[in-house]
């Protein structure tokens, strides 16, 4: 233990603490910007340098470890002065158009600047003029309002290891770019968007499809379906006011009618579908010596990611597609049908938590309908925005249900939205498959938390089913080369790119708040909890589908409608 | 006073072993090899010398702290990225006499406890790199570099590594950041190198000037060192002298003599009327007094820093606002990129000297440009940021009606 003295009050912390973290324990929150917690502090932005006694200059609080006997001062007049000049410089380079800017709300830079008291920029002088990187499906980088504190580049690099992103140049042409500046669209990007996440300014935002989707709903010719991934609703509401976690299901359902939208499904339902296709493909595996461990393939993210670094797993990786993607072909099929609409009018619209999901509908594989099967999809950024601008007041709305057709789900669909929830979802349905009995502990509470990568062994039947469960890129990668050496114990692993799954998505509020993405997470088992079914395979709108249209899991119209395969990408 | 790091310049073939070793080159490798390690480093810091690169530390005590630290293995890194405007004093050496450096770089690692031995040779330096090659080559054969080197059990060996043109890899965690193969931009310290620098194990980093003055140190003693030049900070130093002088070049002189006495007896004296020199390089503060001594801790005294001895002497009919602009656009273009207050500072500054430059100054702007000063020298990570403002904010003071003159009507 150390003890030192910030602001006169003494402190006895943990060798190794930053001063930032300790500062914190007698409850000072040191002004910071590229500091983020869950990342390496890199120093780069230098606003939370602190006053040391004996020391000529400023130290970084979030890097300089404290030692005994260290007298600190954090409110100083030489810190605030140079707190707010680095500020002042900062906003004189910045490309300050925040009424337009996405992140007007959510801005950490002017969040800082108006509680350092920067009343005026005294510096003038040329500002950037970058052109924007448009090369991606899902994602915008806008250089100009870059502030170079590095976020986006740790996360890229450190979290998800995929580093398709780093500091280029030098001096006052310092820019984070891609390889050659080619662009996230042509380089080993899997669209997660956890950089969005991190950037503390609006230098990082989806690809916007609002105003495709406004067109839409105003075209008379047009018919628009719409669902919604598992977790929007432990989600949605706290991007519209509402606290972190609210279960907003009903109440999202009665939006999007409200909005224009001419059917109302969920992903739900054909999250419940992807269980009865992937665990079919498991216990086939399993009993015909197929390739094993299976592994998922809900995650775009992942997917992409795998055809980059793990195209030798490809085999490995289960056919299912995506719950989108499955809805997506039924919607201009099955429903099409069933409704008595021509699959021409159809507009398929998907509300989800990520920012690879705009990648993955524009795949060209994903066209099973005879058409794009999913036309657009939005965020829950998005659909928040859509929401306050069509002036609905969200907290107030009634709760509706989805129409059953394509919308009646279990809870097992529910908690696909985090980690872990795939699995147990897919357990619960495989043990039935293999034992014609059900489950009898339905909450699989090893696969459940946010531990990077958690394990669970389940008896089915004498048989000693190992899994895993991998969340954030880094984490998948530590699992995947043991499968690539030959050394992985399990039969089936789940992978979702984003630290807490879905929970965690590009598209979420703003944030990298693990806690949060944990609390979204509860919402959603205790969602499950209170369902009327549990297991997809008890969906009444499942049989129907099976009955009615597809017949059985992997059979020739499922594989057809709701398989898919994957392609090897290059690594430059 | 007898040459001592420049003993061989104009030699013919000095660079070569043979000529080397003619002059009882590597002697003092034999010598402190009969020597323990301590006691190697005990008469370094008898010496008094100190760095030479512009920091100025305690050579001894750094290899005293890289010695003591217990990962293994160490790593000892010869600076010779040579890049302060002003400065080319390492390249003689580099270029005349190789020789004399891996020497020193060899006692060096056997204080420290190294088995290898780096130079980072700016990359410019096409001539020095080829010489530096050769030479080691040379050391190898000779049973120099190698295994059980003269039979002492000691094995040392030298990698070369060429910078890529960034000025900023002259900074010692830049340097070993390029090393590794990452951007070459400034680490936080501490950890200071001697406790975590290569690959994260224990490395001392010293310059070309430095390394050079140990072999003497070694045949002659520190105590014998410590006498020559200042008592306060003692030995030969190279000064490179340059701008409006009428015989620039490098010389070596015990440290301590004046300002003038090295203008006006080596430099044969400034070309038109004398108005300021920079005693270290762009990265120093001005002296409009010509009587200051050059050494550490004298031209400290004086408000300014000798830093890598780079004397640049401007005369009466120079703008000192060109001056600082010029100073300005180096460092905007050098700066890493890295810190914020560094990276916007620094651009900031130049673009208000070159409006000054032009006639277009606003009055409030100079103490900006002051406040702006040392707000860097506060926060900036590395020497680059933190002395960037040296020579403006310097040039305000001495001559603010120069810059009034020119503040927009």
């Amino acid at each position: 233990m150390v003890t030192l003295t910030i602001n006169g009050k003494q402190v006895t912390v943990l060798e190794g603490t930053s001063i930032m973290n300790a500062a914190k324990q007698v409850h000072i929150n040191i002004p910071h910007l590229c500091y983020l917690e869950g990342l390496e502090p890199e120093y780069h932005c230098r606003v939370c340098g602190v006053e040391i006694e004996g020391e000529p200059r400023l130290a970084p609080s979030c890097v300089r470890q404290v030692s005994e006997g260290m007298k600190v001062q954090t409110n100083s007049a030489r810190v605030r002065r140079a707190r707010r000049m680095i500020v002042e410089l900062l906003l004189a380079d910045h490309y300050t158009d925040c009424p337009t800017c996405e992140r007007n709300q959510t801005c950490e830079l002017l969040k800082l600047a108006f509680e350092l008291g920067v009343k005026e920029i005294r510096f003038e002088g040329e500002k950037p003029h970058y052109e924007l990187d448009e090369t991606s499906p899902a994602i915008i980088r806008d250089p100009n309002k870059c502030v170079l504190c590095g976020r986006c580049v740790r996360v890229c690099h450190d979290v998800q290891t995929v580093s398709v992103i780093g500091f280029v140049n030098r001096g006052l042409e310092t820019m984070v770019s891609t390889f050659m500046e080619n662009g996230l669209g042509n380089v080993e990007c899997t669209n997660c968007g956890q950089c969005i996440h991190v950037c503390p300014v609006g230098a990082i935002k989806e690809k916007s499809a609002v105003d495709e989707v406004w067109a839409a709903l105003a075209d008379l010719e047009k018919h628009v379906v719409v669902q919604e991934a598992p977790v929007m609703r432990a989600s949605l509401g706290e991007e519209l006011g509402l606290p972190a976690g609210t279960l907003v299901a009903g109440k999202m359902h009665a939006a999007l009618r409200r909005l224009g939208f001419d059917t109302v499904f969920e992903t739900n339902f054909s999250a419940d579908l992807t269980i009865m296709e992937e665990a079919s493909e498991l216990v086939k595996r399993v009993k015909e010596g197929g390739v094993l461990p299976q592994i998922t393939s809900c995650c775009p993210g992942w997917i992409t990611f795998m055809e980059h670094f793990y195209p030798d797993l490809i085999p490995n990786v289960s056919t299912c597609k995506s719950p989108q993607q499955m809805f997506g072909a039924l919607s201009k099929t099955y429903y099409a049908e069933k409704a008595g609409i021509d699959p021409a009018r159809i507009v398929s619209v998907s509300i989800m938590p990520c920012t690879a999901k705009k990648f993955e509908t524009q795949r060209p594989e994903m066209a099973d309908s005879g058409f794009q099967d999913v036309d657009y999809v939005l965020t829950t950024r998005e659909l928040a925005r859509m929401i306050k601008e069509a002036g609905i007041d969200f907290a107030s709305l009634p709760d509706e249900p989805a129409e059953e057709l394509m919308g009646l789900y279990s809870g097992a669909a529910t908690i696909f939205g985090i980690t872990g929830g795939v699995m147990e979802a897919a357990l619960r349905t495989a043990y039935k498959l293999v034992t014609g009995k059900e489950l009898e502990k339905i909450d699989i509470e090893p696969v459940r938390g946010l531990d990077g990568i958690k394990t669970a062994t389940l008896n089915v039947d004498g048989l000693e089913v190992e899994v895993a469960v991998a969340h954030g890129l880094g984490n998948a990668r530590k699992v995947l080369d043991e499968v690539r050496a030959g050394k992985s114990p399990y039969h089936f692993i789940e992978i979702m790119a984003c630290p807490g799954g879905c929970a965690g998505g590009g598209g979420q509020p703003i944030g990298f708040d693990m806690a949060l993405r944990g609390i979204r997470g509860q919402t959603l088992y205790a969602e499950d909890r209170q369902l009327p079914y549990r297991r997809s395979h008890d969906n009444p709108s499942i049989k129907k589908v099976y009955e009615d249209y597809l017949k059985e899991p992997l059979g020739e119209k499922s594989h057809h409608l709701l398989h898919t395969k994957y392609t090897k990408r290059e690594v430059v | 006073m007898e040459k001592i790091l420049t003993k061989n310049v104009g030699k013919p073939n000095s660079q070569d072993i043979e000529v080397y070793l003619g002059g009882g080159g590597y002697k003092a490798l034999e010598k402190a090899l009969g020597m323990k390690p301590k006691d190697v480093i005990a008469e370094v810091k008898k010496s008094k010398l100190v760095g030479r690169g512009g920091a100025a530390f305690p050579t001894g005590l750094k290899w005293e702290f890289t010695r003591r630290e217990s990962a293994e293995p160490k790593f000892i890194a010869c600076n010779a990225d040579e890049g302060e405007p002003g400065t080319f004093k390492d390249r003689v050496i580099l270029l005349n006499d190789p020789h004399l450096l891996l020497e020193a770089l060899i006692i060096g690692g056997y204080a420290i406890g190294a088995s290898k031995g780096f130079i980072y040779i700016r990359g410019e330096y096409y001539r020095e790199i080829e010489t530096v090659e050769k030479a080691v080559e040379q050391a190898r054969t000779k049973g120099y570099l190698g295994d059980n080197i003269l039979g002492s059990g000691f094995s040392f060996d030298v990698q070369l590594y060429k910078g890529a043109g960034a000025y900023v890899c002259g900074e010692e965690t830049a340097l070993l950041e390029s090393m590794e193969g990452n951007r070459g931009c400034p680490d936080c310290r501490p950890p200071f190198p001697a406790e975590s620098g290569f690959l994260g194990k224990p490395t001392a980093v010293n310059n070309v000037e430095t390394l050079c003055n140990i072999p003497a140190i070694m045949i002659n003693g520190g105590e014998w060192y410590s006498r020559i030049g200042s008592p306060d900070s003692p030995g030969p130093k190279l000064y490179c002298l340059s701008g409006h002088v009428n015989k620039p070049g490098v010389y070596e002189l015990p440290m301590g003599i004046t300002l003038r006495e090295l203008i006006e007896n080596h430099g044969e004296g400034v070309k038109g009327e004398f108005k300021a020199a920079l005693p270290g390089g762009v990265s120093s503060c001005l002296l409009a007094n010509l009587d200051v001594k050059l050494d550490y801790k004298s031209v400290a005294r004086a408000g300014s820093m000798l830093g890598s001895g780079a004397v640049i002497v401007i005369n009466e009919d120079t703008s000192i606002i060109d001056v600082a602009k010029n100073t300005m656009e180096f460092f905007a273009r050098e700066s890493c990129g890295k810190c914020s207050v560094c990276r916007e500072g620094t651009r900031r500054a130049r673009e208000i000297l070159t409006r000054f430059a032009n006639g277009g100054g606003k009055a409030k702007e100079l103490d900006l440009m002051l406040e702006l000063g040392e707000v860097m020298y506060d926060t900036a990570c590395c020497g680059l940021g933190q002395a960037a403002m040296n020579t403006t904010a310097s040039a305000i003071r001495l001559f603010r009606e120069e810059f009034e003159q020119k503040v927009r009507k």
